[in-house]
C-alpha cells in the first residue's frame, strides 16, 4: 500500500506522518506543491504545518497550489484523502470539505493531549470502533471548526462527524470551542477525512500515547 | 568619503579613548558608514569588551567536544556518528520594548546559529524572567513573549520542550528572554564560519534587507531610560515561515560539497557576518551593496551594513556550486545573490554605486576591540538567618508555595508551544529535563536553569549552583551530563557591584563545570539589563545537554504506583537562607544561599545515575526551589499518587527540614529496591534516608493533617491562568 504525502512550503509534520504511516506498514512517497501530477498512490495525505506561514488565512494559499488540481480530481474518483490539522484547513479552503476553521475560542495556540471518540466507522476510521476513545494530541491556533446551524444539522443528519472531543475525566474536553465538539468530518462520498488532532503523534513506542496506531493500521490494511 | 566629527562618534556610544583608537587604526577619520561598522563590532554585544577577560576561565575542552566557543554554536559528540549542536542566547532588550517580535526573533536567531552549522534543530528551550506579577506591565510582557516564542517555534516545526520562568521585582524594568536551541548533525559534517578561500564568491540568501533593527547590537549595549519606548523601531520583525524555508534550503545545500563557510546575519547583520567570516579565515572580503536584495529603496550603505533584518545568511561557496545553490534557493522561493568575494587583502571593502563606502582592516574590527578591566567588588557575605520561627503550619506553607509565582504550574505557557512536533518528544515539559528520542533507543536530555536570588546573595555560590542544578536535572532523568551553554544576564558592567556579580558567577560556573566535567561549549553575555540604575538580579542561565544510553531506563518524577518506598538521597540540615520559603512565607529576601559542595554533587549524581541504570527506579526528582516537600508534592501531582512521609530527625525544625534548600539532593522511589538503594548509597558515602511510602490520594507529613492532592493541584494549576486572566484586578 502506497501513501502520497503532499508537501507545501511550511509543512512541518511530514516526518511525524511518514513515521506513523510506515509503522502501520505503508510505503510513503511525496508530492511537492508545484507538481501537476500525483504519484500513483492508494491514499493521499496532507500533513500538518504552517503552509505559506498561515499568512492570509490558514490553508488559503496552499489550496490554490498546482498540486491541488490532481488531488481534487483523485478525490472525485474516490481515492481516499486524509488531511490533518493544516491539511484539514487546506481541504476546507479547497472546497473538498464544508465549514470553516476559526481561531481557537481561547485565542491561544494549544498543544495538549485530548480525548477523541469515534462517532462512525468509515473508509478512513481504521480498526477503531464506534465509541472508542483515543488519546491524541492537538497542536493548533486555528482549529475551531465552525458550521452554521444548517450545515451542523446536515453533518449530523448525514452522519459525517467522524471524531468528536470528549471530556478527559479531569474537566478538559473540547480544546478550541468547535461547533458540536467536532474534531473531524468526512465528505458525503465518504473518502475525504479532515481532522484537527494529530493521530500521527500517537503511534510510536516512545510517544505519550499509541492509541492511534490501530487507526493507521486499519487504513493501511484496508487499502492493501 | 565624508569624515565625521567626534560628537557623532559619541552618539555612536564611543568614548574619547575608543574614538582615538579608531583614528589610529584607520590612519584617518572614518566616514559615517565606517563609524557605524566600528560601533556595531565594538559594541559590548559583539565584542564582549567587558567580559572577555573573565570568560577565559571557563573550561571548554573534553574528549567529546568537537567545537567549543567562538563559532556559531558549540558541538558535542553524542556517539553513533551524531553530534549535538547547541547554544543559548539572550534577546532581553528587544523583548522588553516589543515582547512578541523581540522574543520571536530571539528564537529565530538561535535556530539559525544551530542550522548554520549543519544541524537540524530538534528542540527549543526558553528561560524567561519577568517583573513582579502585580507590576502593571508584567502580564502584557508575559503574554507577548510567550506568544512570540510560540509563533516562531510552532511555525518552524521545532518543538519547544522546556525552560524556566521566574518573577521578581528586579525585572520590572527589564525582562530576560534567553532562548536555547539544540540541533543534531552528522558528526563529520559540521559547517564552520571561516572564509578561507580567496577568490570564492560570497552569496547572500534568505529575506531581503530592510531598515529594521538598525543598531540592535548597540541598543543591547546600553541600559534603558524613560525613552525605552522610542527604541521600538530598532526591534526586528520575525518571519518564521521564511526561516523554515531557509532552514530547509540550507540543509539541502549542505548535503552537497558546496559551502566553504556560512554564518547567519544576526546582531549587526551584514557587518558582523562578513567581518567574522573573513577574520576567522584570515582573509579579506569585498562586498557590493548594489547586489544585496533590498526590500526598500534608497537605503544608504550605513543602513544596509547595520540592518538586522531577519532570516538572512551569508555563505562563501565554491564557484562551481553557484548554479546548484541558485536552483535550491529558487525551489524554496528565497533570494540568492552573489554580493562579493573573499580576498587576500585582510580588509573589508564595501562599494555601492561604484563608490567605496567603507575600507577597514579586518584585524582591528574583529580582534582589537577595546578590552576593559572593569573594577569589581563582590557583595558582602550575608550573615546566616538560622531557623526563623514559622508563622504557619507545614501544610499551609506547602499550599502557599505550590501556588506561588515561582513554583506554580507553567502549563499555561507550555501548552502554547508545540512541544510534540517532529514526534520525538519522549519527556515533555514539566519534568526535570526534557528528552528527545535519538536513533537506537537513545535519548538526548536537556535543561536550562539558574537561581538569580542565590546569585544576588553570593555570586560564586550562585554560579556553582546553576551548573549543579543543570547537572542534577539531567541526572534525574537518567542522562549522563555532557556539556553546557551559558547565557549571562547582568546589569551595567561599569558598576563595580554589578561587575562583581558577573565575575563571581563566571568563576562559580568555571569551578563547577570543571568539577562536574561539563565543559562550556558556547554562550552569550548580556549586560546593561537595567533601568534608571536598577539592575536585574544576576542571572547566569545554564543550558545543558546529556545522553540517555537506553530509553527503557529513563526516569521521570511521577511516582510509579502505590506502596513504593520513598528515599531522600543527600543530606538535609535545614538551610532556609535565600530560600523560597523565607521569601514567600516571611516576606524576607535574606541570608546566604545553600552551599554547593561540588565533590558531593558529583558523588551523589553518579550514585543516582547508577541507581537508575541498575535498579530502574520507579521515580526520581531533584530537590531544588522550595525544598523537599515541594519536590515530593510535584511527584504526587505528576502521578496522582499521594504519600505519607515523616522526617527522621526531630532535631531539625519541621519547616526547615521540609522547605530548606540544601543542594545535592534527590528523591527516589522504588517498589522493592529499598535495601539495594541504601547499600549503594552507603558504598558511595552519600546520605540516604527513608522518608515514607507512596499511596492514596492525600499527602501526609509527620502524621499531621492530610492534604488532598486535588487541593494542591488546584492552587498549583490556577495561579498562572488566573493571573493572566486578570483575576487579581477583579477580585
Amino acid at each position: 500500500m502506497k501513501a502520497a504525502l503532499v508537501l507545501f512550503p511550511g509543512t512541518n509534520r511530514e516526518t511525524d506522518m511518514s513515521d506513523a504511516l510506515r509503522r502501520a506498514g505503508a510505503e510513503v512517497v511525496t508530492a511537492w506543491h508545484r507538481d501537476r501530477e500525483l504519484p500513483a498512490a492508494d491514499l493521499v495525505v496532507l500533513p500538518g504545518g504552517f503552509s505559506h506561514g498561515d499568512y492570509l488565512r490558514c490553508g488559503a494559499m496552499a489550496a490554490r497550489a498546482p498540486v491541488m488540481a490532481p488531488i481534487v480530481e483523485s478525490a472525485g474518483r474516490g481515492v481516499p484523502v486524509l488531511g490533518v490539522c493544516n491539511g484539514f484547513q487546506i481541504l476546507i479552503e479547497a472546497g473538498l470539505l464544508p465549514g470553516a476553521l476559526l481561531r481557537n475560542a481561547g485565542l491561544r495556540f494549544v498543544c495538549r493531549t485530548v480525548h477523541l471518540r469515534l462517532e462512525r466507522r468509515c473508509r478512513l476510521s481504521g480498526h477503531l470502533d464506534v465509541g472508542d476513545v483515543i488519546r491524541v494530541p492537538v497542536a493548533h491556533g486555528d482549529g475551531n471548526y465552525f458550521a452554521d446551524s444548517d450545515l451542523a444539522a446536515r453533518l449530523e443528519d448525514e452522519d459525517r462527524v467522524v471524531f468528536r472531543y470528549v471530556p478527559d475525566g479531569r474537566g478538559a474536553g473540547n480544546p478550541n470551542g468547535s461547533t458540536g465538539d467536532i474534531a473531524g468530518i468526512i465528505n458525503r462520498a465518504g473518502n475525504v477525512l479532515g481532522m484537527m488532532p494529530h493521530p500521527e503523534d500517537a503511534t510510536g513506542p516512545r510517544q505519550q500515547s499509541r492509541d492511534a496506531l490501530p487507526f493507521f493500521q486499519g487504513i493501511v490494511e484496508s487499502l492493501s | 568619503m565624508n569624515a565625521v566629527l567626534p560628537d557623532i562618534a559619541a552618539r555612536h556610544g564611543f568614548t574619547a579613548d575608543e574614538y582615538a583608537k579608531i583614528l589610529d587604526h584607520m590612519g584617518r577619520e572614518p566616514n559615517l558608514t565606517e563609524l557605524g561598522i566600528f560601533s556595531a563590532m565594538w559594541s559590548e554585544h559583539c565584542s564582549y569588551k567587558s567580559s572577555r577577560r573573565w570568560l577565559k576561565a571557563l573550561a571548554s575542552n573534553a574528549p567529546w567536544v568537537i567545537c567549543g566557543p567562538g563559532e556559531n554554536a558549540g558541538v558535542v559528540d553524542i556517539g553513533d556518528g551524531l553530534a549535538a549542536v547547541f547554544k543559548m542566547e539572550s534577546h532581553n532588550h528587544p523583548s522588553f520594548i516589543e515582547p512578541f517580535q523581540g522574543a520571536a526573533t530571539g528564537v529565530g536567531g538561535i535556530m539559525r546559529d544551530v542550522f548554520t552549522m549543519g544541524a537540524r534543530p530538534v528542540a527549543l528551550l526558553d528561560v524567561l524572567r519577568f517583573g513582579s506579577p502585580s507590576h502593571p506591565r508584567t502580564r502584557h510582557l508575559v503574554s507577548g513573549v510567550v506568544s512570540g516564542i510560540g509563533s516562531y517555534g510552532n511555525c518552524t516545526g521545532v518543538p519547544t520542550v522546556g525552560g524556566q520562568t521566574t518573577f521578581h521585582a528586579s525585572c520590572n524594568g527589564n525582562n530576560l528572554v534567553n532562548a536555547m536551541c539544540v540541533g543534531i548533525a552528522p558528526a563529520d559534517r559540521i559547517f564552520y564560519a571561516a572564509a578561507s578561500q580567496p577568490g570564492a564568491p560570497v552569496i547572500y540568501v534568505g529575506s531581503k534587507t530592510g531598515r529594521d533593527g538598525i543598531h540592535g547590537a548597540s541598543m543591547a549595549s546600553t541600559g534603558f531610560d524613560d525613552e525605552a519606548e522610542a527604541k521600538r523601531p530598532t526591534v526586528q520583525v520575525g518571519d518564521p515561515f521564511t526561516e523554515k524555508l531557509l532552514l530547509e534550503a540550507c540543509l539541502e545545500l549542505m548535503a552537497s560539497e558546496s559551502i566553504i563557510a556560512i554564518q547567519d546575519m544576526g546582531a549587526a547583520g551584514l557587518t558582523s557576518s562578513a567581518v567574522e567570516m573573513a577574520a576567522r579565515g584570515g582573509t579579506g572580503i569585498d562586498l557590493d551593496l548594489d547586489a544585496v536584495p533590498q526590500r526598500e529603496t534608497g537605503m544608504t550603505a550605513y543602513e544596509m551594513m547595520l540592518s538586522e533584518s531577519q532570516e538572512r545568511m551569508l555563505m562563501v561557496i565554491h564557484e562551481h556550486a553557484l548554479e546548484h545553490a541558485r536552483g535550491i534557493f529558487e525551489k524554496w522561493d528565497l533570494d540568492c545573490a552573489p554580493i562579493g568575494r573573499i580576498t587576500t587583502t585582510g580588509r573589508l571593502v564595501v562599494t555601492m554605486n561604484g563608490r567605496i563606502e567603507a575600507d577597514i582592516a579586518i584585524g582591528p574590527l574583529a580582534h582589537e576591540a577595546p578590552l576593559y578591566e572593569r573594577p569589581w567588588t563582590l557583595p558582602e557575605p550575608r550573615p546566616p538567618v538560622g531557623v526563623p520561627g514559622s508563622p504557619v503550619t507545614v501544610e499551609s506553607a506547602l499550599i502557599t508555595l505550590a501556588g506561588c509565582p515561582d513554583l506554580a504550574s507553567r502549563r499555561w505557557i507550555w501548552e502554547q508551544y508545540d512541544h510534540l512536533v517532529m514526534g520525538r518528544t519522549v519527556a515533555p515539559p514539566g519534568g526535570d529535563a526534557a528528552v528527545i528520542e535519538l536513533p537506537g533507543d537513545r535519548g538526548l536530555a536537556m535543561t536550562a536553569d539558574a537561581t538569580p536570588r542565590y546569585c544576588e546573595a553570593d555570586p560564586v555560590a550562585g554560579g556553582r549552583q546553576a551548573v549543579a542544578e543543570a547537572w542534577r536535572n539531567l541526572v534525574a532523568v537518567g542522562a549522563r551530563p555532557l556539556a553546557v551553554t551559558d547565557c549571562l544576564n547582568f546589569g551595567n558592567p561599569e558598576s563595580p557591584a554589578v561587575m562583581g556579580t558577573f565575575v563571581g558567577s563566571v568563576n562559580g560556573i568555571a569551578e563547577a563545570s570543571r568539577a562536574l566535567a561539563m565543559p562550556v561549549v558556547s554562550g552569550n553575555v548580556s549586560f546593561y539589563n537595567e533601568t534608571r540604575g536598577e539592575a536585574v538580579q544576576p542571572a547566569p542561565t545554564i543550558g545543558a545537554i546529556g545522553l540517555i544510553d537506553d530509553l527503557d531506563r529513563m526516569a521521570s518524577l511521577a511516582f510509579g504506583g502505590a506502596d513504593e518506598t520513598i528515599h531522600l538521597i543527600g543530606a538535609t540540615s535545614g538551610h532556609l537562607g535565600a530560600s523560597l520559603w523565607l521569601r514567600e512565607i516571611t516576606g524576607e529576601e535574606d541570608g546566604p544561599p545553600p552551599p554547593v559542595d561540588l565533590d558531593a554533587e558529583r558523588r551523589t549524581g553518579e550514585l543516582v545515575l547508577g541507581l537508575i541504570r541498575d535498579l530502574g527506579l520507579a521515580s526520581c526528582h531533584d530537590v531544588s526551589d522550595g525544598g523537599l516537600l515541594v519536590a515530593l508534592a510535584e511527584m504526587a501531582l505528576a502521578s496522582g499518587i499521594g504519600f505519607s512521609v515523616r522526617r527522621p530527625d526531630r532535631e531539625v525544625a519541621a519547616h526547615a527540614f521540609w522547605f530548606g534548600e540544601e543542594q545535592g539532593r534527590f528523591v527516589v522511589s522504588s517498589p522493592c529496591a529499598g535495601k539495594a538503594i541504601a547499600a549503594a548509597a552507603h558504598d558511595a558515602g552519600v546520605a540516604c534516608t527513608v522518608l515514607g511510602r507512596t499511596g492514596g490520594d492525600v499527602l501526609t507529613v509527620d502524621d499531621g493533617q492530610p492534604i488532598s492532592i486535588e487541593s494542591v493541584r488546584t492552587v498549583h494549576e490556577r495561579w498562572l491562568p488566573d493571573t493572566m486572566a486578570g483575576a487579581g484586578e477583579t477580585s
